[in-house]
Formats: C-alpha cells, sequence, structure tokens
C-alpha cells in the first residue's frame, strides 16, 4: 500500500530551480549551491551540444505520421529543446543544417539530442536536491 | 562555426566521457562514489566500443 503520510513538496520549492536547470545546464545546481556538480553539469552538456553544432548535427523537426515516424521526429525534438538555452541560441542565429548522409553529421545529431537527455538527467537530479530527497 | 570531423572512435570515446561524467554526478551521493561509478560507466563504454567494434568486424566476414 503507497505511503500516503507524505506531504508533497510544493511547486515553489523544486519549480525554480528545474526551470532554471533546463534554461542553464547547471544552474539548478547552482540555485541549489551545489557550484562543482553545477559546472560539471554545465560543461559536459554545453561541449555535447557544441560538437553536434560542429559535427554539422541535424536538429528535429515536430513531425508526425505513422508510429516510428512519431517517435523518432517528436522524441528527437523534445532531445533537442531540453538542451535549454543551446537550442534557442542556435535556433535564433539560424542554424538549420539538413540531415545528410555520413557518419559525421550522424554523430552530430546523436550528440545534439543526448546533450537534451542528459540535461533532463541534471533537471531530475536538481529536483532530488530541491525536495531534500538527496544531498 | 568551424566544422569538425571526428573518427567512429573519437566521437564515440567523446560520448561516453560526458556520459560518464553526467550519469557519475547524478547517480551516487558522495564524490568518491561518484569518481568510481563514472570510471565504471566510462569503462564499460570503452569495453562495449571494442567489443561491438570487433563483433562487426567479425560478423562481416
Amino acid at each position: 500500500m503507497p505511503d500516503t503520510s507524505k506531504e508533497a513538496v510544493p511547486a515553489g520549492k523544486w519549480a525554480p530551480a528545474v526551470a532554471l536547470a533546463w534554461l542553464i545546464p547547471g544552474g539548478g545546481h547552482f540555485l541549489l549551491k551545489r557550484p562543482g556538480r553545477g559546472a560539471l553539469l554545465g560543461v559536459s552538456v554545453a561541449l555535447m551540444f557544441l560538437l553536434g553544432l560542429m559535427m554539422r548535427g541535424a536538429m528535429f523537426q515536430w513531425q508526425t505520421g505513422d508510429l516510428l515516424t512519431t517517435v523518432i521526429y517528436c522524441g528527437g525534438f523534445i532531445g533537442d529543446m531540453m538542451s535549454g538555452i543551446f537550442f534557442i541560441l542556435a535556433r535564433a542565429f539560424g542554424y538549420n543544417q539538413v540531415d545528410v548522409a555520413g557518419h559525421v553529421h550522424d554523430y552530430g545529431t546523436k550528440f545534439l539530442v543526448a546533450a537534451g537527455l542528459l540535461n533532463i538527467l541534471a533537471m531530475v537530479d536538481a529536483y532530488e536536491i530541491a525536495t531534500g530527497k538527496k544531498d | 562555426m568551424p566544422k569538425m570531423t571526428l573518427s567512429h572512435f573519437e566521437a564515440s570515446l567523446l560520448f561516453a566521457l560526458f556520459t560518464s561524467i553526467v550519469l557519475g554526478i547524478i547517480t551516487k551521493r558522495t564524490d568518491p562514489e561518484r569518481i568510481r561509478y563514472a570510471a565504471y560507466c566510462f569503462a564499460c563504454f570503452i569495453v562495449a566500443i571494442f567489443g561491438l567494434g570487433w563483433l562487426m568486424y567479425l560478423g562481416h566476414g
């Protein structure tokens, strides 16, 4: 039987840290006074995204159709978007690499998505710290 | 922005490095545990890279 005695942590306590963690990778940890971890997370996500751009990875566009198309394109778009400020800046400066064949471009595309996925993990970590589940 | 061309090995090595760092930070609670786990993840990535590389080479005939 689930434990219902635990009180829900108010969103005001964790939402700013999680939102900042999305916008600036590692920022949530800085807000929660974990600068060392925040710096490592921020640098890792930033370098991964930067390498993705330098390898001319393609950014996914929101696209639906059959199940596989929807999962790949919508999932890829969400992954790209989770890099926060890097995604916003890349879009603002007009980065629009078309998907071309070649292993370097392929790696670049995966690096761009993986940077966002790593940032999701950092956001979950910031949430756990903010709610007191983790030190 | 300069264009970068990496080999499969270099790209997967960088991917393994950054992923291991993040996994180490978010999964463990103390710094020594984090360092150990990040090193463990990195080692697993390397083993997988070489293992799958050889598997593909041998499977290709």
